[in-house]
């Protein structure tokens, strides 16, 4: 027996242009005639603009063309929010491509040149002369709503860009009622998501066609060209965007940026084409940014450790404009997820979303279900150490038990299958949770501080019904559509509106339509990235590549193998119900030898000598997929830590994911991406932070003051899975792009602050790095 | 100022402004963009490309700077037509995802191998600390180094 195409964790077939160079990004992307544009960005986090002096700037050799504010507006519209949740006052406040009168944070663009080449558009930057006043400004979030705080936009008193609450339970009545509650206050630091690839465009604007062809580093073309033409003015059927080779986004290539539009602009004004890349420390500024959460939270619990309440009040900073998909990410994608894996009776989360002078914040891999997942495991923590048990065991007595089909959450959602004692149970019998814990008392005996976390998860995925995705004020839907085509010597083209930038679905896609067509893997070729030969998707986040988008695959697949069978029978001289369906074959039920190929029946459908009756030539279908629920992966994840109390260095020992994505289409994969995301969970904890400084400069602009997890600083990320489908899609998989994010930013967390438990260290503030480990320590010693 | 640069092998001879880095000569003069430009402050080694046999990092090297020398680009990597042991085993061990870091990192890899042809784990981990990935949190790239020290040994 062959081995089955679905599950093998075969070779991405996107590596061979991707290791010898052979691949195109957009800035790669070479035309004849191209300019250049470099941008000028303010270096204030708020002042306003006196005046703007390009004189100096458009003599400058190689100099086509400078543009400001005031040629951009009313030709560009100003950049839309795209995600207004309800019932929350959102004041989605106008974001001009280009600032005219104030700039209200470090970054934000002010003019741009157009040059010959890079070198004279950077050199000419230096010539324009900006007089700014400037004005005082606020970064914490927090700080932004206290009365006194400079205010950033008119139409939003106290820097208020909105306050929604979600509350599912009678919460205040749990917490009146509760033998025991427990505090914390929570820096969910600001983070800068760090795609390899930086942030470019190329735009073409040909005015004899009054067409526009626009490069992007794009996670979702389709919505690219659907808001680019709300700015541009550009019909959306005249305008094409190109993502088909994007190097990562974590999120941060969900939005659409002023950048690309002022870059399409200026290709509008000068009928040339014109590349804009940003450089490092540029996309550090004006690449959304993560996180940035001050969150006070409180869990109510019976003395016996039964939970049976969770609230918090939560100031989200949003940067000093909302980004395409802003709110809804510390609102739907974080507020509804107070109940974790667990069985609690009420949660409440009341967010205020904060207008700050710095960067705009979008979602960044897990997208307010990290922060969700940090507060839940953080009390969790907490509680274990105030009554006194086990935090393993306090978890498992609150674990929701096994269910199939359907578990319906208090704060209203229906989380689709979840066995979250067995994925518990596996991670523990791998550690050997009992002689770690042993080892523990071992060395806290001899005055060493090793720390143990855990963590259980429960995530919300697979973006989403599109009732749902209107319901919460997502400006979009949320399907997702394929067209599979037979090419008359057999071979297949699938088309799809998702829009993979490194995840592998070229791969994983064919190796779906392989197992669901019967024919050989490297027959089927995956098209994406480029509007003009895909159909409308709604693109790549929310770990919905698969769960969505390969859904709507499967179904297009199934139409065609009807149509297949239905001309084998016909070709057969069979009766249509006598006709069926094995291992990409057509035969006469009882008489296997009475067979016809699925690809012999893509050339007869294509040559179309003999059809039957009222059959349309060719072999093709599309189909449109709208998932009836969300996915819901989960799992639960251990690490272990060292911690030296002299110094505060921490060194992370262990680490391992156990997680359930439902059936894996391709193991190696999925194991890629639980690496890639725990590292990235691992870097919020122990590295990363974007810090300003009191004047909101960014301090951390570039990569030597960012600091990113290295080869040298991780240890091997072991695995364990269980597989848990989902009940309510083709394929039953989840999501498995941000578990990692979700789930290991937290348990490292516990493990330090397990660690220092010896010492009564509660909390310390993100990231743990080594000074402020020391300094806590040095504080309780001293104490 | 006139330089003359063999680049994977060919002779090249450009005007270049002395200021001209070399990844643009690499990438906008003579088109090779499998070099790749991650962070312009020698940090994240995507730019990475080996000149005269060594490795340098081509966002922080002038063009003028390579005048006279020989240059392999990732383009080059390749020995008529056969992937080199290293670009199969970063292929082999799922080595890389958005395969923006990964010119850099093949390259450095080439030569931390040349130099120390059997590595240890944490020798690998140690040895690619220039290099920033995003994507793959280094394991895959790890056990690619490896496999590929092994294939060569072999």
């Amino acid at each position: 027996m062959t081995t089955r195409i679905l599950g093998s964790g075969i070779r991405r077939r996107e590596d061979p242009r991707l290791i010898t160079g052979g691949a195109t990004y957009t800035d790669d992307v070479q035309l004849p005639g191209m300019l250049y544009a470099a941008i000028l960005r303010s270096p204030h986090a708020h002042a306003k603009i006196n005046s703007i002096d390009t004189t100096a700037a458009n003599s400058s050799p190689g100099v086509v063309a400078v543009f400001t504010g005031s040629d951009t507006n009313g030709v560009l519209s100003p950049i839309p929010c795209a995600w207004i949740p309800p019932d929350s006052d959102v004041k989605a406040v106008a974001h001009p491509a280009i600032a005219t009168d104030v700039v209200r944070y470090q970054g934000d663009a002010v003019a741009v040149i157009v040059a010959e080449d890079r070198y004279q558009a950077e050199d000419a930057l230096e010539l324009i002369d900006v007089d700014y006043s400037p004005l005082p400004a606020v970064v914490s979030p927090e700080a932004a709503m206290q009365p006194g705080a400079p205010q950033l936009h008119e139409d939003a008193p106290n820097n208020q860009a909105f306050h929604w609450v979600a509350e599912g339970g009678d919460v205040d009545a749990a917490f009146a009622a509760a033998d025991v509650i427990v505090k914390d206050t929570i820096l969910q630091q600001r983070l800068i998501p760090n795609a390899m690839e930086p942030r470019s465009a190329v735009a073409n604007w040909t005015s004899s066609m009054g067409e526009l062809t626009l490069w992007s580093t794009s996670q979702n073309p389709h919505i690219c060209r659907f808001l680019a033409s709300l700015v541009t003015g550009v019909a959306e059927h005249k305008i094409r965007v190109i993502a088909t080779e994007v190097g990562g986004g974590f999120g941060s290539k969900i939005p659409v940026y002023a950048d690309e539009m002022i870059t399409s602009f200026c290709s509008m004004q000068l009928g040339r084409p014109v590349k804009w890349t940003a450089t490092r420390s540029e996309g550090y500024q004006s690449t959304t940014h993560g996180r940035d959460h001050i969150q006070y939270v409180e869990m109510a619990a019976t003395s016996d450790g039964k939970i049976t309440g969770v609230r918090s009040v939560v100031y989200a900073g949003m940067g000093a404009y909302l980004s395409t998909a802003g709110p809804g990410v510390p609102t739907i994608l974080h507020g509804l997820m107070y109940s974790g894996t667990y069985d609690i009776g009420a949660t409440r989360a009341d967010i205020y979303g904060v207008f700050n002078n710095a960067t705009p914040v979008d979602a960044y891999r897990g997208a307010g279900r990290p922060e969700a997942t940090f507060l839940v495991e953080r009390l969790v923590d907490l509680l274990a150490v105030e009554l006194g048990i086990d935090p393993v065991d306090l978890r498992r007595k609150n674990l929701i038990p096994k269910f199939e089909d359907g578990h319906d959450v208090v704060c209203g959602l229906t989380y689709d299958s979840g066995d979250y004692e067995m994925i518990l149970d596996k991670v523990l019998e791998h550690v050997d949770y009992k002689a770690l814990r042993e080892e523990q008392a071992a060395a806290r005996e001899h005055g060493s501080y090793m720390g143990i976390g855990v963590c259980t998860y429960a995530e919300i995925c697979g973006l989403g019904p599109s009732q749902v995705a209107g319901a919460v004020g997502f400006g979009g839907g949320l399907w997702e559509s394929a067209i599979v085509r037979f090419h008359p010597t057999g071979k297949v083209n699938v088309y799809s509106g998702i829009s993979p930038h490194g995840q592998g679905e070229e791969t994983t896609f064919a190796q779906i339509i392989s197992d669901e067509l019967g024919v050989d893997v490297d027959d089927v070729s995956i098209v994406h990235g480029d509007t003009s030969n895909t159909p409308m998707g709604w693109g790549t986040y929310g770990s919905r590549n698969t769960a969505v988008g390969g859904a709507a695959m499967v179904l297009a697949a199934r139409k065609v193998k009807e149509k297949a069978r239905l001309l084998a029978a016909h070709l057969l001289e069979a009766a249509e119900a006598d006709v069926e369906y094995a291992d990409g074959s057509f035969f006469v039920k009882g008489s296997p030898d009475q067979s016809k190929s699925i690809q012999e029946m893509a050339t007869m459908a294509n040559v179309a000598w003999n059809l039957p009756e009222g059959m349309e030539p060719g072999l093709e279908a599309s189909a449109f997929y709208d998932p009836p629920n969300f996915v819901y992966p989960f799992g639960a994840h251990v690490a272990v830590v060292d911690v030296d109390k002299d110094n505060g260095h921490i060194v992370l020992r262990r680490y391992v994911a156990g997680d359930d994505c439902g059936p894996q289409i391709n193991p190696m994969i999925v194991e890629g991406q639980i690496h890639g995301g725990v590292v990235q969970g691992a870097g919020q904890a122990l590295w990363e932070e974007a810090i300003y400084d009191d004047n909101g400069q960014l301090l951390t602009g570039s990569m030597t003051d960012y600091a990113l997890p290295k080869a040298h600083m991780l240890p091997e990320i072991e695995i364990v899975s269980t597989v848990t489908p989902s009940p309510h899609n083709p394929l039953g998989v989840k999501g498995i792009g941000e578990t990692g994010t979700i789930a290991s930013t937290v348990t490292i967390y516990n493990a330090v602050i397990d660690a220092l438990r010896p010492l009564g260290i509660t909390r310390i503030d993100m990231p743990l790095t080594p000074e402020k480990v020391w300094q806590a320590i040095r504080q309780e010693q001293g104490s | 100022m006139n330089i003359q640069v063999t680049v994977n092998g060919k002779v090249q001879e450009r005007e270049v402004d002395p200021r001209r880095l070399l990844v643009h000569f690499l990438r906008d003069d003579l088109g090779l963009t499998g070099t790749k430009i991650g962070c312009d402050t020698s940090q994240c080694g995507a730019c990475v490309v080996k000149m005269d046999g060594k490795t340098v990092k081509s966002c922080t090297c002038l063009a003028v700077q390579a005048d006279g020398s020989e240059v392999t680009t990732i383009e080059g990597i390749a020995a008529d037509g056969e992937l080199d042991p290293v670009q199969q085993a970063f292929w082999d061990n799922h080595g890389l995802q958005c395969g923006f870091c990964t010119a850099g990192m093949i390259i450095t890899v080439d030569e931390l191998l040349r130099k120390n042809p059997n590595p240890s784990e944490s020798e690998v981990r140690e040895g690619l600390k220039g290099n920033i990935c995003r994507c793959t949190g280094y394991q895959n790239i790890v056990k690619a180094t490896l496999a590929a020290a092994e294939a060569k040994r072999s």
